[in-house]
């Protein structure tokens, strides 16, 4: 019986969201390693425009396990390029079946300078301020920081519907600081037409994410927070490559007027064969 | 309910953890050639890596679907176990795919020899 428990995996990309800020319960199968690169553009107020770029390996370690590895770097115009730093987080799904509400558990560690753009998450007052900083003077601050995250996920009929609650902490000094994030997705068409293509209807998935800042233990109000809508768009190239693409804008003043992210993904499967110490391991 | 089952093994009593509602269901494309011929890709893409092309496994890590326990499942036995998945085994929940691709994969499984 054991023998026919282990690798039953299915590998592929169709199910994955199109979201750039918000996370689903859906995690990376065991084994799959996928190299995603998340582009976020955008011009600041009184600042130059910029192009950030986290490059994202995820990599599957357990059906209820995923780990990530996030590098992070940005360009700013008239300015330089610089690298920022990198991002360890991991994924957990405390239980292991489907429920109408699905939570996962997300832990992540931070060791980036004051120079990201990436924005991968908006909490406590970070604001459009934050991002005209020149880069000589933003990347001397190094921030260690720590970051929690319950995600809250449904799939409802052919619908996700996900919520993301937000803590992070600077481990050095600072308070706490919340946001949350919220995400609705849905393929264009439900059933497969059971032909190869590319440009058809079930190969897009559409919906949109909303993501802000909720203040933090000193000021926990919503006064100087940053909040954006993004509609977001998945089209997947092949069953191994997907395009995502969201033009999001601020809806407060504190908020960057718009962010036009891009993100291109590829998946490898069965990478764990290079790393199974022996044979029939059960994962 | 009883513990959830580790695969499509021989083992036909692990069905009676699926909700009776869940085991009376029917597939809503059952029989339909266009429902075959879309589950047959989605197969492909999704299912082929650990089933094997013909979903007959490798006989050792790669499980077969042609058992004796998938054949005496219902469709909504099927669908419901794609939907909850095994994570304990390795096997992801599909709840994410559309439910009709579920059901496509299901009308496909059924016009295997």
């Amino acid at each position: 019986m054991l023998a026919f428990t282990v690798c039953l995996v299915f590998p592929a990309v169709a199910q994955d969201k199109p979201y750039f800020v918000t996370y689903s319960h859906d995690l990376e199968e065991p084994g799959n390693l996928e190299i995603e690169t998340k582009s976020a553009l955008a011009r600041p107020e009184r600042g130059h425009h910029f192009g950030a770029l986290a490059t994202e390996l995820e990599y599957g370690a357990r059906a209820w396990w995923t780990t990530e590895l996030y590098l992070d770097g940005q360009a700013t115009a008239d300015d330089s390029a610089v690298y920022t730093g990198f991002r360890w987080e991991n994924r957990f799904r405390p239980l292991l079946h489907e429920y109408p509400v699905n939570p996962v558990l997300y832990v992540e560690f931070e060791n980036i300078t004051g120079a990201d753009k990436n924005i991968l998450e908006v909490v406590g007052h970070d604001a459009e301020s934050d991002l005209v900083v020149p880069n000589a003077v933003s990347r001397s601050e190094h921030k260690h920081e720590g970051e929690l995250k319950l995600i809250l996920s449904s799939n409802i009929h052919d619908w996700n519907v996900s919520e993301n609650f937000i803590a992070e902490k600077n481990l050095g000094h600072a308070p706490w600081e919340f946001g949350y994030a919220l995400g609705i997705a849905r393929p264009l068409r439900s059933l497969s037409s059971g032909r190869e293509c590319i440009f058809c209807a079930e190969k897009f998935i559409a919906g949109i994410e909303g993501y802000g800042g909720l203040g933090d233990t000193w000021a926990l109000t919503l006064h100087d927070t940053s909040h954006y809508l993004a509609p977001v768009m998945g089209w997947e190239l092949s069953a191994h490559m997907r395009l995502s693409f969201s033009p999001g804008f601020g809806v407060t003043g504190t908020s960057v007027d718009q962010i036009y992210r891009v993100g291109l993904a590829y998946e490898f499967k069965d990478m764990d064969k290079m790393f199974r110490s022996r044979r029939g391991e059960v994962r | 309910m009883k513990p959830v089952f580790a695969s499509w093994d021989g083992v036909t009593s692990h069905w009676e953890s699926v909700p009776s509602r869940d085991h009376a269901r029917q597939n809503p494309l059952g029989g339909k050639p266009e429902a075959v011929a879309g589950g047959s890709l989605l197969y492909r893409n999704h299912c082929q890596q650990c089933h094997g092309a013909d979903a007959r496994g490798d006989g050792q890590k790669k499980p077969s679907l042609h058992t004796e326990s998938v054949r005496s499942a219902t469709d909504g036995d099927l669908e419901w176990f794609l939907r909850q998945g095994d994570l304990r085994h390795g096997m992801p929940s599909w709840s994410s795919l559309p439910q009709g691709q579920r059901w496509q994969i299901i009308a496909y499984l059924r016009s295997l020899p």
